[in-house]
């Protein structure tokens, strides 16, 4: 189910603004990708144009093509709830839906398929989403309470429990562990080098350590002044990127002498 | 303090305990006038037996089928309302672009400010002819259900009517802190379900709804407590009588309402009338306390914001 992207020369427009200028990349299936840049360099922005939640924006749009195994995204006739479905998202704070349990979280995404489910299928699925989330055995007992009772930490494996409950071909983090302490930021980690095996995964961090933790490949992102529009500048091997990289401000970046 | 701060503090002190007084002033005023008329003997005080209090034992046997008569409209308006209302308020919130949104809350705000009796001349001249041709149907295929039975009116003077224009009157209320309250739902929610791979809809369903449940039934409450006060329309548009009835779609069948029977027999009465008239209005002062104190109280248990506050004074 892990697919391969393909972003051919993308730009992101809010309104009349470009955000982020001629983006080319391809990133395999079964890796873990980390985009790293100064604030506003647009790296956030553009992880939402892989699954057009940027259309959320008012204004925002995009030219160019993102494919997933050869499907443009942005073809004529494409319905971004489905693009949303086939790529899951993760966000910087955990944001389970707080008046439903945690079995309800897990199955939100699910239920909107508007399948009907036998009840043993919904068990085994929030069993083994849970358990792809390191959740499992934390919850088993209180699968009927609110899922905002649980930790930071705890609410965003839920998220992402909730993310892989629909089976995407792909899932997108936006910072997830931002808002996490260091023992909840290390399970997410180790959650991420088990989801590799399944799932193309793209993680936006500003952690470097946790990018080189993670990742098998690093983008590196920049802007060259406010106003101006962020561009990819490096995007190699994360051992390249952090070692010896091509382009100088990469190496500043890295190396922590700016942003 | 400087004396500039100390001057300022007493004003608006002063103000603030102003509201206080004024509230137990009224409270005291229905008091002691309704006194009188509630302990009078009603059958045998000759100033009870002509005229409005004619033919009722107690005070309590005049007071019930207008106690009816204010909470059984009120609910109609509600029940024909309230939904348009909070469709109104979600299509602003969340489906409108953004420039339509505003022309249209400022809209909605504007229909708060048309008076009463403006509201009862449309009833009477719009409202009511057009209708009877619903009412009719209404009659003839559901008549079997009480409230479209009876002798089906042909002058459009009805519940239905006097209900349908008060659902009016309370959607800018309505409309407006369920507009609020929808706005304020967590971008986090919103995109959580949008991610996840819902509609717009179903987006609604699981994070707006949800997070606005509380919200919206204290909006409809306090448009239930608009509408028991709502006088002019009410007395303009439908001919009533003292009585317990579920009929809406007749002439004879309208139950009065406390608000509109003050209003139309207090020229008419003699000191003791006027005093039973007030006391029927303490009965609705009672009622309409309740329903915005409940209103009131559901938003701070909730955790309303300031913003809500606000939006629920207007």
């Amino acid at each position: 189910m892990s697919k391969r992207i393909n972003v051919r020369d993308l730009d992101v427009y809010y309104s009349d603004f470009l955000a982020v200028e001629g983006v080319s990349m391809t990133i395999e299936p079964r890796t873990v990708t980390a985009f790293i840049g100064p604030s506003g360099c647009g790296k956030s922005t553009f992880l939402r144009t892989l699954n057009r939640m940027h259309e959320v924006i008012p204004g925002a749009r995009v030219r160019g093509e993102v494919l997933i195994d050869g499907d443009n995204l942005y073809a004529p006739g494409v319905d971004p709830v489905l693009v949303r479905r086939q790529v899951g998202m993760v966000f910087q704070r955990a944001n389970p839906f707080p008046t439903m349990s945690i079995r309800d979280n897990v199955l939100a995404g699910v239920k909107l398929n508007s399948r009907r489910m036998p009840k043993s299928d919904q068990d085994s699925l929030v069993e083994r989403s849970l358990r792809g989330a390191n959740l499992w055995n934390e919850v088993k007992d209180r699968l009927q309470l609110p899922g905002s009772g649980l930790s930071g930490g705890q609410q965003q494996r839920l998220c992402i429990a909730r993310a892989i409950a629909v089976s995407p071909d792909v899932l997108l983090m936006d910072e997830p562990c931002s808002a996490l302490d260091p023992i909840s930021t290390l399970a997410i980690e180790d959650l991420i080098e088990e989801l590799k095996q399944d799932y193309t995964i793209v993680i936006v961090t500003h952690n470097m350590q946790q990018a080189t933790r993670v990742s098998d490949k690093t983008a590196f992102f920049n802007i060259a002044g406010s106003g101006k529009p962020g561009r990819l500048i490096e995007y190699d091997d994360t051992a390249t990127i952090f070692t010896k990289p091509s382009v100088q401000a990469t190496e500043d970046y890295v190396s922590g002498r700016f942003g | 303090m400087r004396p500039s701060d100390r001057i300022f503090r007493v004003l608006s002190t002063g103000s603030a305990g102003l509201i206080m007084v004024i509230l137990a002033g009224v409270a005291l005023f229905l008091i002691i006038k309704a006194g009188p008329a509630i302990v009078a003997n009603w059958s045998a005080n000759p100033d009870l037996a002509g005229g409005t209090t004619h033919g009722y034992t107690s005070f309590w046997s005049y007071v019930g089928p207008l106690v009816w008569g204010t909470l059984f409209s009120s609910l109609i308006a509600l029940v024909l309302g309230a939904p348009v209302a909070i469709g109104i308020a979600l299509f602003i919130s969340h489906y409108a672009p953004r420039r339509l949104a505003g022309v249209l809350g400022y809209l909605v705000d504007l229909l708060a400010a048309v008076p009463s009796v403006v509201f009862g001349l449309w009833g009477i001249f719009v409202i009511r002819p057009f209708i009877i041709p619903f009412q009719d149907w209404l009659n003839h295929y559901l008549g079997w259900i009480p409230l479209f039975s009876g002798q089906v009116s042909q002058t459009g003077s009805t519940m239905l009517a006097g209900g349908l224009v008060l659902a009016v009157m309370i959607l800018p209320i309505i409309t407006s802190i369920s507009r609020e309250i929808f706005l304020q739902t967590p971008k986090l929610h919103e995109e959580a379900a949008l991610a996840l791979g819902s509609t717009r809809w179903e987006m609604v369903k699981l994070a707006v709804f949800p997070y606005a449940r509380s919200g919206i039934l204290s909006a409809t409450l306090l448009g239930l407590g608009r509408a028991l006060g709502e006088t002019m329309a009410i007395a303009m548009i439908i001919s009533p009588a003292l009585l317990f009835s579920v009929r809406i779609l007749t002439d004879t069948g309208n139950s009065q309402t406390i608000a509109a029977n003050a209003a139309l027999n207090f020229p008419e009465s003699n000191p003791l009338q006027r005093d039973a008239l007030i006391a029927t209005g303490l009965a609705l002062f009672v009622i309409s306390f309740g329903v915005n104190f409940i209103a009131r109280w559901i938003i701070s248990r909730t955790g309303g914001s300031r913003r809500l506050r606000k939006a629920g004074s207007r």
